[in-house]
């Protein structure tokens, strides 16, 4: 890779295609939110309202043929990714044109093509798994990046550390990547780590770490950029933690009653929707027209989208038991 | 204990070597297997199974990792997502336990739950089983837990031969397979056929063939069963012994047939008797067979007690061949 890669791209059509895809997935999730009340979407379902920055900025640093592991907050990872968003819908649904054959749901999009490991309702579970897809590339030899999402509450379990320690040790190409919300649920991170800093944990097992404002997609992607190309060129696995904030409940079923209203209204002026539209604007760089337009095209898309999840169908019941071990289908991940 | 095994240019040697020699021809055979876990590598494997193999094929492939068991029993299934063939070793069974979120959560749930895009062809090698005076938390036979998760398969080699040739076979399959090893039966010794290969992994075998009542059993206690089963020869009762080598799925046809034949069933278990493995075999003679039954199912488990460490504790304990005679004779309802 060369040294020009590493940084980010300020193109004018770089920065628009950014910022579309923040609200692209704000307002697919808007729309989730309210299906959600119409029951077209049951289960848990995890927004990503005020973190896009983080999935965007670092997405936009890895290669298509790179793997992504996530959690179960990860509609945002699966759209950037390229998942289609008609299959993420119908997943939503649970129709069996979904991603995930509508088996997974919110928690658990999976997309092999895209390289998209799943989103893993575990917390902590995708650690070692990211760790496994790394020693794969170790083992034999390629030049991917294996990148893990996972939140700040993940950090309290022994997987993390497990994975950090071993990841190290073995020197694999893993890319950490800490969602750092400042909450597990209703957990806040100083009520649960006795070191809030968490970027030092990854510097105590030797890893290369970096904090970052995760509010601010230029500075992610930055980041990302000098994070992928280390991980790329060292083998090595290098640790970002994004330092982001929730501004939506928990999940659908969370009243919040661990944090004040205030907290949260100090966080909107840093939400990184409007942070960087303000900022393109400020620079002349983009016309509020163009936002309109950007903005009709997600309806657009995301409308097509629920027409799509809408028209889908019910995976037949007598397929029940089909794929808990593998058939005659030979399956695409492989 | 001996076994006799049929076959052109036998060699003597011992379950340990077996599975050893299953491993290096893994190993030799296909560039994707590795084996991991903890001291497979300088220690030689806390059972010694591996010694040898470091030197054979180098740190990379036996790969000696740190006291992580959730931590790389995952690498093994993401390593087994992205190409590989994973052999996970996770010492014993009791130690698995703290692997259990990702054997349960990911390995079995990923190729359901992607809508079959995604397989974990991983094979995660365990020791089970008491009978070493280990104490209560070294003792655990929790392979019937296991048995209990779709996803998964679960072989139980019990004798030489599949010691040998289980392990190829699980490497073929496309889904995640656990073999549990007992402890006790890795210094059996006896012959194998220099070219003992790969054996199938889905039938229970009859081990020994009997008209009068069918014992079935796995592992650690096919050892004990046969004994009780010559022991009820000398009083007249041929028992049969069917061997059931893979839990998970496990074979419903051989089970029947016996018990269709003999009319009277004993399932002998070292795992504890509430919501065991020999429940469900029970249940499923009871659903499948009912009406061939002369008498009621009797069954050999573990005492329910954390497995003591004194000696005759630990006999009284597990099941053992004068038990087992009792039940069967019971069966037949001969005091
Ligand atoms: C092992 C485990 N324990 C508990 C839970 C329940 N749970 C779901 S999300 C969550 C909070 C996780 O917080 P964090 O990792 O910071 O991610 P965030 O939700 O903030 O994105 C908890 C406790 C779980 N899913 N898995
Ligand atoms: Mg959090």
């Amino acid at each position: 890779m060369t040294v020009a890669a590493a940084k980010p791209h300020l193109s004018r059509e770089h920065m628009l295609d950014m910022l579309r895809q923040m609200i692209r997935i704000r307002r697919f999730e808007d729309k989730c939110a309210e299906l959600y009340t119409q029951e077209k979407i049951r289960g848990f379902m995890h927004l990503y309202d005020g973190e896009e920055a983080v999935a965007v900025g670092v997405i936009a640093a890895l290669e298509k043929r790179d793997r992504i592991v996530a959690t179960y907050r990860e509609h945002g990872q699966a759209l950037v990714r390229g998942v289609p968003m008609t299959s993420v819908m119908a997943e939503m649904y649970g129709k069996q044109e979904g991603c995930s054959r509508g088996r997974g749901g919110s928690m658990h999009l999976f997309n092999a093509a895209a390289n998209f490991y799943g989103g893993n309702a575990i917390v902590g579970g995708g650690l070692p798994l990211a760790v496994g897809l790394g020693l794969a590339s170790h083992m034999q030899g390629d030049d991917l990046v294996n990148a893990c999402f996972f939140g700040d509450g993940a950090v309290a379990e022994g997987e993390f550390h497990e994975s950090l320690n071993l990841a190290a040790l073995w020197q694999l190409p893993v890319l950490f990547v800490c969602e750092n919300n400042l909450y597990g649920m209703g957990t806040a991170l100083a009520i649960s780590e006795s070191e809030t800093d968490i970027h030092r944990k990854a510097e105590c097992y030797r890893i290369t770490s970096e904090i970052v404002d995760g509010m601010d997609v230029v500075a992610v992607e930055a980041a990302a950029r000098r994070a992928v190309q280390a991980v790329r060129d060292t083998r090595k696995p290098y640790f970002l933690e994004c330092r982001t904030y929730r501004l939506r409940a928990h999940s659908m079923f969370d009243p919040q009653l661990y944090r004040d209203k205030a907290e949260v209204d100090s966080w909107r002026p840093r939400e990184p929707i409007a942070r960087f539209q303000g900022w393109l604007e400020a620079n002349h760089m983009i016309h509020p027209d163009e936002v309109s337009r950007l903005t009709g095209e997600i309806d657009a898309e995301i409308e097509a989208a629920v027409a799509f999840a809408e028209a889908g169908t019910w995976e037949p019941v007598e397929q029940l038991s089909r794929f808990v071990y593998a058939d005659s289908v030979v399956p695409t991940g492989q | 204990m001996q076994q006799e095994l049929p076959g052109t240019d036998p060699i003597e040697l011992t379950y340990r070597e077996a599975v050893r020699a299953a491993l290096r021809d893994a190993l030799a055979r296909d560039k994707r297997v590795f084996l991991m876990g903890e001291d497979v590598g300088r220690y030689g494997g806390c059972y010694a199974v591996s010694h040898g193999l470091l030197a054979e094929f180098g740190p990379e492939r036996i790969r000696d990792t740190p006291l992580s068991e959730s931590g790389f029993t995952g690498a093994g299934i993401g390593a087994a997502m992205a190409g590989m063939r994973p052999i996970v070793e996770l010492m014993t069974v009791n130690f698995s336990l703290l692997a259990l979120d990702q054997i349960l959560n990911s390995a079995a749930t990923v190729r359901h739950m992607s809508g079959n895009q995604f397989g974990v062809p991983l094979v995660i090698r365990m020791a089970t089983g008491a009978g070493r005076q280990l104490a209560a938390q070294h003792s655990h036979s929790l392979e019937g837990w296991y048995a209990h998760i779709p996803g998964i398969k679960v072989l139980a080699p019990a004798t030489l031969e599949d010691a040998r040739g289980m392990l190829w076979t699980a490497l073929q399959e496309p889904d995640p397979v656990l073999i549990f090893e007992n402890v006790m039966l890795y210094n059996i010794s006896g012959k194998l056929p220099r070219d003992a290969g790969a054996v199938s992994i889905d039938k229970a075998v009859v081990r020994r063939w009997g008209s009068d009542v069918s014992l079935i059993t796995y592992g650690g206690s096919l050892w004990k069963t046969l004994e009780a089963a010559t022991a009820l020869a000398a009083e007249g009762i041929e028992a049969e012994v069917v061997d059931l080598r893979s839990l998970r799925p496990l074979d419903d046809v051989t089970i029947m047939a016996s018990v269709g034949k003999t009319r009277h069933a004993v399932v002998v278990d070292e795992g504890w008797r509430s919501g065991s493995l020999a429940a469900e075999i029970g249940m499923r003679i009871i659903e499948q067979a009912f009406w061939s039954l002369d008498a009621p199912i009797g069954r050999v488990c573990s005492e329910e007690v954390p497995i003591p460490y004194p000696r005759h504790l630990e006999n009284a304990a597990l099941p053992q061949a004068p038990k087992i005679v009792t039940a069967a004779k019971a069966a037949l309802g001969r005091a």
